[in-house]
């Protein structure tokens, strides 16, 4: 009974592969082939230690050599030592990334909600396309733009903003012309972050479990009251890890800040000031060209500074994203 | 659709009974929420009308076919010819290092990873999504630079950098696709005595292609504006150069920078054949350009999933 089963099977197999079997060569093939998709997936964690290993390595004379060394070697560097030429450019990067994000995630929630609860179910989809054809447009282009386009038709806004709320520090003036200002560059960078963190919001907006939905309408709820009571609080770890994504591109993005910012390197919170902040990012790309040997492991060092931010905040948002898959009712 | 349309029905009625305050604030909810959008609307509109209106009247079949060699001042002469060129060139490289390795890698994932190297492939996969496109730039360059010695330039480090981008996006996209094939197409070739390389290469992936081909083509329109990492290690040059292992390589995201870069040109007053803006002619020319390459590239892809998609129950 089993040999006649056994020959049902064998006459199913291929010519080819049972060719194959009978010379052991399936079973070596078979073997390359798991070691060969293994050793892919290895790849990619030896590249990511590769990457951190030698931007170490080429980052380490700029720790090593003596400061006055530095500073005779590199016109833009001072004998103040890293840490001060690497403050004022974190901070300009963090306070660029954060009017991005407070300008970013509530138009976000908004679109999100628009496409999920509030949009003919017809037409969502497609307005959602049109949401992600923003991430389509390269970033250089966007910087073609703020800094064409944005920055001369923004001014009335920056005029208002410091004539009215010119007593809160962050909007002290006199606003620049054209503005080539940190504000202006924070805009931008809303725009661009605004497609992932829309596509997050979006996703945990319909995963929203329905009896939740439904039981809040039960209760006479109006459409305001459903989200409120439903949707934002099932949604509230979704939205913070689309947030923390948009934050770490934020962070990252060169060159719509390289055109569009005047730079300088202060602390200074004026936003609406040009010739005040720099991102490390469009400082690597304004400085990486002309510099020498001293110049770039400076540079690099700069780059795995924001390298560790990004890597900080990349690491909560999936922290967040893990979390809440595990402990949330939807799956 | 009958379960839309009763709660459809369910908001209506209720807001019948609603107190007028209540009413108010869900009327200006929704009016905030339209609002977003439409205000999502106006950078997409206004940038699109800006490179078209202002692109077009520059993007001839002579502004594609010609460099930048011997272009200097306001001379109403060069083009985009070397840069197409660099970015086709840098771009494909880096297609043909990363789609092997990400799909290999997604094949490991869903075919073959358990355990605890599965899980950390899976998050630093994650993880490198988010590395800034410039820090993948320096790392092509330290790379490079150990190995060559400094101020190493050239298209194929530029398409190194690029890879850094492009994997963890094919991963991704081919893991989901991989993951869509139904088991019992799996089961019933195990059944039939086939080894399972040849499962995985002629059943499972001749199922996701048409998935793999738009995940592959979205990455591709993703890199193919990058710019900083170019602007790092490729270089600029304003010459044709074909060879991407020796010698600095235009892109068509470092020639829009450049040309901004160079700004206004200061014309004499009786100068014939001076244009003071075209430096920024020709960035808003090659930026039209690229973004045509880049929402091509997008269509394609979905044209490409919709057309030959496995049809599944649903």
């Amino acid at each position: 009974m089993s040999a006649h089963r056994a020959d049902t099977v064998e006459v199913a197999i291929p010519d080819s592969v049972q060719s194959d079997l009978r010379h052991g060569r399936a079973s070596m093939v078979n073997r390359f082939f798991q070691w060969a998709a293994t050793f892919s997936g290895t790849l990619i964690l030896l590249t990511l230690a590769a990457v951190t290993a030698f931007l170490v390595l080429e980052a380490m004379p700029a720790f090593t050599t003596p400061t006055d060394e530095l500073a005779h070697d590199v016109s833009w560097y001072t004998e103040a030592g890293f840490f001060a030429y690497v403050g004022p450019l974190v901070f300009g990067t963090l306070l660029a990334a954060l009017i991005a994000l407070i300008v970013g995630t509530p138009l976000a929630i908004g679109i999100g909600l628009f496409i999920s609860h509030y949009a003919p179910r017809r037409l969502a989809q497609g307005l959602g396309y049109l949401v992600d054809l923003l991430a389509a447009i390269p970033s250089v282009v966007y910087g073609l733009w703020g800094a064409m386009v944005l920055a001369p038709a923004i001014v009335p806004v920056q005029d208002f903003l410091s004539t009215y709320l010119g007593w809160i520090p962050l909007f002290a003036g006199p606003p620049s012309t054209p503005a080539r200002t940190a504000f202006t560059a924070g805009l931008v960078l809303a725009v661009m972050i605004l497609p992932i963190v829309t596509a997050v919001c979006r996703e945990v907006f319909l995963q929203t479990p329905r009896l939740h939905e439904e039981a809040a309408l039960a209760l006479g709820a109006t459409k305001l009251e459903l989200i409120s009571t439903a949707v934002l609080p099932f949604a509230r770890g979704g939205i913070v890890s689309g947030a923390m994504l948009g934050l770490g591109r934020a962070l990252g993005e060169t060159m719509a800040v390289l055109l569009i910012l005047s730079p300088g390197a202060t602390y200074s919170l004026f936003i609406l000031q040009a010739g005040k902040h720099q991102t490390i990012a469009a400082n690597i790309a304004a400085q990486f060209p002309e510099a020498n040997t001293s110049g770039v492991s400076l540079l690099i060092a700069t780059g795995l500074v924001l390298f560790l931010i990004t890597l900080v905040v990349n690491m909560i948002a999936r922290w967040i994203v893990a979390r809440r898959a595990e402990f949330s009712g939807a799956n | 659709m009958a379960v839309v349309q009763d709660t459809k029905l369910a908001v209506e009625l209720s807001s019948a009974g609603t107190s007028a305050g209540r009413r108010w604030a869900d009327r200006a909810m929704t009016g905030l929420v339209v609002l977003a959008f439409l205000i999502a609307l106006i950078p997409l509109v206004s940038v699109s009308w800006t490179v078209i209106v202002r692109g077009i009247g520059r993007l001839t079949p002579y502004f594609l076919s010609v460099s930048m060699r011997g272009v200097y001042g306001g001379m109403d002469a060069g083009g985009i010819y070397h840069a197409i060129m660099g970015t086709l060139i840098i771009t494909l490289l880096a297609t043909l290092i990363s789609v092997p390795i990400g799909l290999m890698t997604a094949i490991y994932l869903v075919e073959y990873g358990k355990g605890p190297l599965a899980r950390w492939v899976t998050f630093f996969v994650d993880v490198m999504t988010g590395i800034p496109s410039i820090v993948a730039g320096l790392f092509a360059y330290a790379l490079f630079a150990l190995i060559l010695g400094p101020g190493i330039r050239s298209g194929f480090v530029g398409a190194v950098a690029l890879s850094v981008l492009m994997i963890p996006v094919v991963v991704r996209s081919c893991e989901e696709m991989l993951r869509l094939v139904p088991n019992e197409l799996r089961e019933a070739s195990y059944a039939l005595g086939v080894p399972k390389w040849l499962t995985v290469v002629r059943i499972v992936l001749r199922t996701a292609i048409a998935g793999i081909t738009t995940g592959v083509m979205l990455s591709i329109a993703r890199v193919i504006g990058e710019t900083a990492p170019l602007l790092l290690v490729a270089g600029q040059t304003d010459s044709i150069n074909l060879n991407p292992f020796s010698g600095r390589m235009m892109t068509l995201p470092v020639y829009i920078y450049s040309q901004y870069r160079q700004g206004l040109v200061p014309c004499a007053a009786d100068a014939t054949d001076c244009i003071a803006t075209i430096n920024y002619d020709r960035a808003w020319a090659a930026a039209l350009t690229l973004i045509i390459i880049v929402m091509g590239l997008n269509l394609i892809a979905r044209l490409i999933s919709r057309l030959f998609s496995p049809k599944t129950g649903k």
